[in-house]
């Protein structure tokens, strides 16, 4: 299977870190340092099986070369965790986009925390950089059992409790979400039900959640060559898998600037007039990419046999 | 280790050097990938791959010590330190995040159709009938971003005549603090960096611009309201000489080099490259330092750890490592990758404002200029890291 040149990961290790959980660490194919991320973050895996699924960054930024992200075996799930559980392997690349952050930590004096099962991901780095800040916080981080909750053993602080539901019982949120002060800001990330629940308990004002939603999705993300239309000239250049976008067109004799070529400073920007782009950057939110009428050439593509640009 | 690091017995804020930096610049880059520099205590990396590894590594690099001489975790910096330029992760996420929103490319189109209407409208006050010969410095380079930046921000119409003094100090400052450019600016400097203040609070700013929109962004919680003025600050001090500087260098560049005024006339497509190869050749801001949170190998050297290194990108732009023919204004080259607006978290946000108003000053140019020359000696105007033109005779012809 080819992989697009650009925007391409090396699988380093996988390792079982809870019971239905592997954590994948990714790195360069050629040992580069990583884009730059913020805690919240998630990239776009583009799995071989034409799959793009979106996994949280839940490593340490303070390491540029590699990004760590765990994936949960999600038996009524669409084929993408089954595939990284069973198939993929240590050596193999698959395609990346991002990072991009849609739950950002805010500043705050103090923060909690509230995680169920697979999302303590996000909530890891947030850990760190509410330390970090020298904010309060505070962590609960509940489960099916204390086998299923991974990354424990890096939570081995005073400030986090272990709330395991066979142990336990539910979280207790009526309790956690009362009596907050103004200045907290509360960060949920787990299973829609949990985000239902602090949803309808949390003071107005205070919560950020993030839930992935599946996207509507145009064409399925491809590894085959493309078709890019320079409008002003009229030329056509054929978009190979070992090239960016930008790269073809600059061949054909567009005089595009970039500069970080990792999509995450905006200046290769390019309007798109046709066609299905497969942005791949850091820049764009989502109504952004949802307008598909610009793109990041220097890493983002197209779904489509023919994109045309405004060049 | 028993390899001797280069040493060399330059000053880079000596004022002859300021006025050509370019062989202390060669002499870095020549010496080795890092070069001490005794006279400050202090060190250089001066070509591009190192400058560029060294700007893209924040984790080794860090910013928070000061990125002027200035150690903040020794000494005590002349104002609060700047909220995105002078900080690190996490504390520079929230604020970059902010303003990289602000003054992004999307940000930036409803502004384009005014800019360039007011840069054809200015073009229109200082062209003649046929021939005028004009100071480009506050003729044009100063005087559009004058005309529309403050505007897009917000800013109050009195007191617009503090920001030039103000950021031409607070980049002075980056130097040492006994040099005499810094101490001539100190005298007035209370007064600037009042006035600047005053800016940044919320009912001094226009209910609609970037100033506004930074404080939207701290009442939707994504800064504190403490936050939001210093944040505010930093468009002021970084956003009005570099822009300023940037467009003299054009200019000036585009006077000096045979033909390519010309060739912009035929293909003007080339504005937004002829800005960058600009900034490239130029490099309006020269250097800034950073300082080591451990050891760091560069090159084959290692640099020990809290030590203050100047990343000079002036040299990076045109290390021939790098660049072919770098000290040429080419403007059928790629300038893309040069390092003129820094590069990793810290590249300049306000980096598409900067081409946005080049461009639109350059486009409304050459629809009605034919030629564009040198009309007498061009003059520097020193300052410890900015290199600029105080005044830049022209001769436009329509
Ligand atoms: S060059 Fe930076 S986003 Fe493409």
């Amino acid at each position: 299977m080819t992989t697009a040149a650009r925007s391409t990961v090396r699988v380093a290790a996988k390792e079982q870190v809870a019971d239905g959980v592997v954590a994948l660490t990714l790195v360069d194919p050629d040992g580069a340092r990583l884009p730059d991320w913020t805690p919240g973050s998630h990239v776009d895996l583009v799995l071989p099986t034409g799959d793009t699924r979106q996994y949280s960054l839940c490593g340490d930024r303070w390491d540029a070369h590699a990004y760590r992200v765990a994936v949960l075996r999600e038996p009524a799930g669409r084929g993408g965790s089954a595939w990284v559980h069973d198939e993929l392997a240590v050596g193999d690349l698959v395609g990346l986009g991002g990072p991009r952050n849609q739950f950002r930590l805010v500043p705050a004096p103090s923060y909690l925390f509230l995680a169920g099962g697979i999302g303590i991901t996000p909530l890891l780095p947030m850990v760190d950089a509410a330390r970090r800040l020298g904010a309060d916080w505070r962590l609960v981080y509940g489960g099916r059992a204390r086998a299923s909750m991974a990354f424990l053993d890096e939570l081995q602080d005073p400030r986090v409790t272990e709330w395991p539901q066979d142990e336990r019982g539910l979280l207790p949120l009526a309790d956690l979400l009362t009596g907050l002060d103004d200045g907290t800001r509360v960060y949920a990330c787990g299973p829609a039900p949990l985000l239902d629940a602090v949803e309808a308990a949390c003071p107005p004002g205070l919560l950020r959640t993030e839930r992935f939603v599946a996207r509507e999705q145009g064409a399925p993300v491809r590894d085959e060559p493309f078709t890019v239309v320079l409008d002003r000239t009229g030329a056509e250049v054929v978009v190979t898998p070992e090239v960016s976008v930008l790269e073809a067109v600059r061949a054909a004799g567009a005089d595009v600037l970039s500069s970080c070529r990792q999509g995450t400073c905006g200046t290769c920007e390019t309007t798109v007039l046709a066609g299905d782009p497969d942005h791949r950057d850091s820049v764009l939110d989502e109504a952004e990419r949802a307008a598909g009428d610009c793109l990041l050439v220097c890493v983002s593509r197209s779904r489509g046999d023919r994109l045309v640009l405004d060049l | 280790m028993t390899a001797v690091l280069p040493t060399l017995d330059l000053d880079p804020f000596d004022p002859e050097v300021l006025r050509d930096p370019l062989p202390a610049q060669a002499a870095l880059r020549d010496a080795g990938p890092l070069v001490r520099l005794p006279r400050y205590g202090t060190w250089a990396i001066a070509r591009y791959a190192e400058v560029h590894a060294a700007l893209s590594d924040w984790q080794s690099f860090e910013s928070s010590a000061g990125v002027g001489l200035t150690n903040f975790r020794t000494e005590t910096p002349w104002r609060p330190p700047s909220l995105l330029l002078e900080a690190d992760p996490p504390h520079h996420d929230a604020p970059r995040t902010v303003l990289a929103k602000v003054l992004g490319p999307r940000a930036l189109r409803r502004l384009r159709a005014d800019w360039l209407a007011d840069a054809e409208a200015l073009v229109a006050d200082v062209l003649g009938r046929r021939t005028v010969e004009l100071d480009a410095v506050p003729a044009l380079a100063a005087a559009f971003p004058l005309r529309v930046f403050p505007d897009a921000v917000g800013l109050a119409r009195e007191g617009r005549e503090h920001l030039l003094p103000y950021g031409d100090h607070a980049f002075n400052a980056f130097g040492p603090t006994d040099n005499p450019l810094v101490l001539a600016g100190n005298a007035s400097m209370p007064e600037h960096a009042g006035w600047v203040a005053d800016q940044c609070e919320r009912e001094n700013l226009a209910a609609v611009g970037f100033g506004a929109d930074i404080w939207a962004a701290a009442d939707r919680g994504e800064l504190t309201h403490a936050q939001a003025p210093l944040v505010v600050r930093s468009l002021l001090t970084a956003g009005v000489d570099t822009t300023v500087h940037g467009i003299g260098a054009v200019l000036h560049a585009l006077a000096v080099t045979p033909g390519a005024w010309q060739l912009l006339r035929e293909r003007p497509e080339l504005v937004r490259v002829a800005f960058d190869e600009a900034v490239r050749w130029e490099s309006p801001v020269q250097a800034f330092f950073r300082t080591t949170v451990r050891d760091v190998p560069v090159g084959d050297a290692v640099l020990p750890a809290g030590e203050k290194v100047l990343v000079f990108f002036a040299a990076a732009n045109r290390d021939p490592r790098r660049w072919a023919d770098p000290d040429a204004f080419d403007l059928t080259r790629d300038p893309s990758g040069h390092v003129g607006f820094g590069m990793g978290i810290h590249q300049c946000v306000g980096q598409h404002v900067a081409r946005l108003e080049a461009e639109s000053l350059l486009t409304a140019l050459l629809a009605r200029v034919t030629s564009l020359e040198l009309a007498g000696d061009p003059v520097r105007h020193l300052n410890n890291t900015l290199r600029s033109w105080e005044s830049l005779p022209l001769r436009l012809t329509c």
